[in-house]
């Protein structure tokens, strides 16, 4: 479970987020829009932990890592977390099978189980043929597909989800979607995405809004 | 390892840039291994050589070169202490028609067998010969047994005649048999001492005694009371301290050759560096991803480091096997000394050594990982939240890079270059320069701040967009700049150094060879004299006003120390015809002068003024230092004496060398063959100063022969290193260049822009390295050159040359740049957008 409470952060002394709460239970999947520059990205680097609150509370299964030092905070994200951006980023110089392998490499886990796990994901993105493909040989849907075979692999608690579909046109993007909604509720991990888009906002179980006075059901 | 796939892949993804670091490491540690190498096998064959010659003597006595009374053998092997002593005359001589030489030892046979036995002479079964002829064949007096090497030189078997100089005498010899002990020296030949006595009108001297003791007795306790027994410049030394001597002689000049690869290696660590710097910025997103899901600082800082050390792992295993390819070249083309003159006569044999190889594979390994070591810090203290959206460029243009710490390496040069030397090498400079380097290289991006503020924002478009992106981003012009600072630096201070070194020689040899002609008694060591009947004839030669004998010897001062040279000319009490360093000092009426070279003031702490003791004739006399002259013949230190003063006090009235000024309207030619026809046997040898200066300043040339290949390949490498950079940057800045082209510019203004930042960012690298390599220069100069062969020199910068230059590199680089960013043009430039839509 995800608890967050009355999260507060503010830059160069200009509140970005002001009294944030949310909770969120396993194999549920919200999605968080708001307007640009109302602190979307901001909250979702704070929830990975990639920036730190400056007051508030954020559990995950009952463990609060809002004031967790760096290392336990990296060893939060290698085995808990798992992100989709919306740049993709996919190692160029690795196949198909080996970026999706990486997070387990992270955790030390390789090997032939670590690449059936892959295996096993890019199956159910689709790709499974691919596997030793190139990234430059995808198009963009694809290669986000692949994007989210990787945060999944590891069977992370939560997946973050930053703009999946900005570089993507809407038929993939409904496909991405799709395979990201459903891949987190069958291995009953919880989900927030974070986006503009009302069509892909709807993809999720409820939608929340964020405005400067904070988190809207 | 599992995330090797992951960082080391990324070497592959960027082959271009990878190649070159590796290129530069390969060259660094071949050129350095190869130094190393060639002289490892040439002071071996040195060591093997000695240790044939001294066999198993525990001790021997050594003096000046012109050798001691033989009355001391008699002394000695009388002593309870000493089991053998063999007592040895060595004289250098010529083959008549030819330049070979031939190391002629002159030994007691009876004496021999029990202390070098490998000099043992086996005479050879020739026609004609009767049985008794035969068996006292090594001491027939006209008999000589020539090493097998020196038999296959100078073309000659067992019963074959040789003519050779004795003094400037003919002398025919005949080859009677070889040395099975000793085949492999081109140039030893062995006689009976009281032969070679006889012959070379060295009657009752020796020039060392070998002394086997008796068992169970120690060389230091024999010393000890075999000292006292001994005139003045005769030492008794252990037979390994000649070995040692030759070793620190080739040290410095092998010191300074290898510190130069290593320069090489260092402009490939900066290699390195730019290479990793600009990966790490173009990567900044992928890094940041990886930071994002897991990967933890120490983990990023590390396989960024391991980038680092497999490209310098990959190119220093592949510099050690050149290194011994080249140093197989080398040794054939140059010899043993690499062309400096240390280990003429050597056929040294190429070794592979594990040891050396393995330092040689680190140094290269320690080159990468120092190169990529501040980029992967600076990778690792990003933070991923922020690089995640950052752009490439954005990240570049952050980079502010370490001025403090660039500024505090500067200054801590300085005091640097104060620091005695230690253990005979001048690890200060050494340090200062490495010290100037890095800090130059991290105060770079100051320097390109400093300069984009006076870069005027006016002019054609691609001119304002280049001052533009100077301003806002200097960090880019930094990062291209390194490799161009680091070899135009080392470059600048080479060719200041060597210039000024090789104007100085040349004045100097213009200040020592006054005369219109030069005569000396053939050309080996110490073969030839001019007695005093030839001096005088030489003096009455028609054409002749004026005539000034030099007699050459050798001192030693010390024991374990090389032997001083010692030169008696005629010099005035002020010392005008030398070439002096400061003023002279008077000396009393009834002291001797002494003009002692600047290794002497270095080594010995003479001073001007100071009375020093040498050993002359068998006895200390008291001298008087006069002055300071520079010597750049002798690194080990010379001392001039008046001749007046030399005969007095050595009663030796001989001399070798002759300079001879002609009568007003006297044929230079004609005189010259007079004079050496006053010598009867062809062994005089006439030139004019011309000749001297000419073939002392080739063998310059060919000294420094090595250093220039260095300079070409730190010029290459940086110039790849600036083509490298370019291509990142420019790859990096594909979006860029696709909006460019939608607003309207054409490729021809993209290209100007693009030749424009290229000539900006090695101007940037050029001013830096030229001023850089004025301050190396300065430290090779006064600290390095001073410390390691002991001889000062006047600063000569050669302008015209590092300008030429510094204008080619700039050309070079700004098509660098262009046919970099044409390669990045080559795609459409809607799809180079394509990403922003």
């Amino acid at each position: 479970m995800l608890e967050i409470s009355n999260l507060y952060r503010q830059f160069n002394n200009r509140p970005v987020l002001k009294a944030i709460s949310l909770r969120l239970e396993p194999g549920e999947y919200v999605a968080i829009t708001g307007e640009s520059g109302v602190g979307k990205s901001t909250l979702l680097n704070v929830i990975a932990g990639l920036n730190r609150p400056d007051r508030g509370r954020l559990a995950l299964d009952g463990e609060d890592y809002a004031a967790l030092g760096e290392e336990a905070l990296t060893r939060l994200r290698r085995d808990k977390l798992g992100f989709v951006f919306q740049a993709f980023h996919i190692l160029p110089h690795l196949t198909l099978r080996q970026n999706v392998t990486l997070p387990l490499w992270l955790k030390g886990q390789g090997g032939p189980w670590a690449d059936r796990q892959a295996e096993c994901l890019l199956d159910a993105v689709g790709l499974a043929d691919r596997a030793e493909s190139w990234p430059r040989e995808l198009s963009g849907g694809e290669m986000q597909r692949v994007a989210i075979a990787r945060a999944l692999v590891h069977s992370p608690r939560l997946v973050l989800a930053d703009e999946p579909t900005g570089n993507l046109d809407p038929t993939n993007a409904a496909r991405v979607l799709r395979l990201l909604g459903e891949r987190i509720r069958t291995a009953g991990s919880m989900g927030i995405l974070v986006t503009h888009s009302p069509d892909a906002a709807r993809s999720a179980d409820r939608v929340l809004q964020l405005t400067p006075e904070g988190l809207r059901g | 390892m599992r995330l090797a796939p992951v960082f080391l892949g990324s070497l592959v993804r960027r082959r271009a840039a990878t190649l070159l670091s590796f290129a530069a490491i390969v060259l660094g540690v071949a050129l350095g291994m190869a130094v190393q190498a060639v002289n490892q096998a040439a002071l071996a064959e040195f060591g093997r050589g000695l240790r044939t010659l001294s066999g198993v003597a525990d001790l021997q006595v050594v003096g000046p070169r012109g050798g001691f009374d033989e009355a001391l053998y008699a002394r000695l092997a009388a002593r309870p202490e000493v089991a053998q002593a063999s007592p040895v005359l060595e004289v250098w001589t010529e083959r008549i028609g030819s330049t070979d030489t031939l190391h002629v030892l002159g030994l007691d046979l009876f004496a021999l067998g029990a202390v070098t036995p490998a000099l043992w002479p086996q005479p050879a079964k020739l026609d004609g010969q009767s049985e008794r002829e035969a068996r006292f064949a090594a001491l027939a007096e006209n008999n000589l047994f020539l090493s097998a090497a020196a038999q296959t030189v100078l073309a000659v078997q067992p019963g074959d005649r040789l003519r050779v100089y004795a003094g400037t005498q003919p002398l025919e010899l005949r080859v009677a048999g070889d040395l099975p002990g000793a085949a492999e020296d081109p140039q030893l030949a062995v006689m009976d001492i009281a032969a070679v006595q006889k012959h070379f009108a060295r009657i009752g001297q020796l020039t060392r005694i070998d002394l086997r003791l008796v068992d169970g007795l120690d060389a230091q306790t024999a010393r000890a009371t075999l000292a006292p027994l001994l005139p003045a410049g005769v030492w008794l030394e252990a037979p390994q301290t000649a070995e040692g001597q030759a070793a620190n002689l080739s040290r410095a000049y092998r010191v300074n050759l290898t510190l130069l690869a290593a320069m090489a290696l260092v402009t490939g660590a900066f290699l390195v560096f730019s290479a990793q710097a600009l990966s790490v910025v173009r990567r900044h997103t992928e890094l940041a991803f990886l930071r994002a899901i897991g990967l933890a600082r120490h983990q990023l800082f590390f396989w960024l480091l391991a980038e680092g050390a497999l490209v310098g792992l990959l190119g220093s295993v592949v510099g050690v096997v050149l290194g011994h390819g080249l140093a197989f070249g080398l040794l054939k083309l140059l010899g043993g000394d690499l062309g400096a003159g240390f280990f003429a006569g050597l056929s040294p044999t190429l070794k592979f050594d594990l040891w050396a190889s393995g330092i040689y594979v680190l140094l290269g390994v320690g080159a990468g990982v120092a190169g990529a070591w501040l980029p992967a810090r600076e990778a690792a203290s990003v933070a991923p939240a922020q690089a995640l959206k950052a752009s490439d460029d954005s990240a570049l243009s952050q980079r502010r890079g370490y001025p403090g710490l660039g500024l505090i390496l500067i200054v801590a040069s300085a005091p640097l270059c104060v620091l005695p030397p230690i253990l005979g090498l001048p690890i200060g400079g050494y340090l200062a320069i490495f010290g100037l380097l890095t800090g130059s290289v991290l105060w770079l991006p100051m320097l390109a701040s400093g300069l984009a503020r006076v870069v005027p924002l006016r002019g054609p478009v691609p001119v304002r967009l280049a001052a533009a992106r100077l301003r806002a981003a200097p960090g880019m012009s930094a990062v291209a700049a390194t490799g161009v600072l680091a070899s135009v630096a080392l470059v600048a201070a080479m060719a200041i150094m060597v210039s000024s070194l090789r104007d100085s020689v040349d004045v100097w040899l213009g200040q020592i060879l006054p005369a219109d002609l030069y005569l000396r008694a053939g050309r080996a060591q110490s073969g030839g004299v001019l007695s005093e009947a030839l001096q005088v004839q030489l003096t009455d030669v028609s054409g002749v006003a004026r005539v000034q004998f030099t007699r050459h010897d050798s001192l030693r001062l010390a024991p374990g120390q090389p032997p001083v040279a010692l030169l008696a000319r005629p010099v005035s009490s002020d010392g005008r015809e030398l070439p002096l360093v400061g003023s002279a000092r008077a000396v009393a009426e009834g002291e001797t002068a002494v003009w002692i070279s600047e290794a002497l003031y270095d080594l010995r702490g003479w001073r001007p003024g100071d009375h020093v003791r040498l050993p002359l004739a068998g006895s200390e006399v008291q001298v008087r230092v006069a002055g300071i002259w520079r010597d750049y013949a002798r690194q080990t230190g010379s001392l001039m004496l008046d001749l007046a003063d030399y005969r007095r006090l050595t009663g030796d009235r001989s001399a070798q060398d002759a300079a001879i000024w002609l009568a007003p309207g006297a044929d230079a030619l004609g005189v010259a063959e007079a004079l050496k026809a006053a010598g009867g046997s062809g062994a005089l040898e006439v030139t004019v100063p011309g000749e001297i200066r000419a073939r002392s300043l080739r063998i310059f040339d060919r000294t420094f022969a090595v250093t220039y290949v260095l300079e070409a390949a730190a010029v290459i490498i940086g110039l790849a290193g600036v083509a490298a950079s370019f291509a990142a940057l420019a790859a990096a800045r594909r979006r860029e260049f696709g909006l460019l082209r939608h607003l309207g510019l054409t490729r021809g203004q993209i290209g100007s822009l693009l030749a424009l930042e290229g000539s900006l960012a090695a101007g940037i690298g050029i001013f830096g390295g030229l001023t850089v390599g004025g301050a190396i220069a300065w430290i090779l100069i006064e600290v390095v050159n001073r410390q390691s062969f002991h001889w000062s020199m006047d600063l000569h910068v050669p302008w015209v040359s590092l300008l030429v230059f510094a204008g080619t590199l700039a050309t070079l680089a700004s098509l660098a740049a262009v046919l970099a960013g044409r390669q990045a043009m080559r795609e459409d430039a809607v799809l180079a957008v394509r990403e922003d839509w």
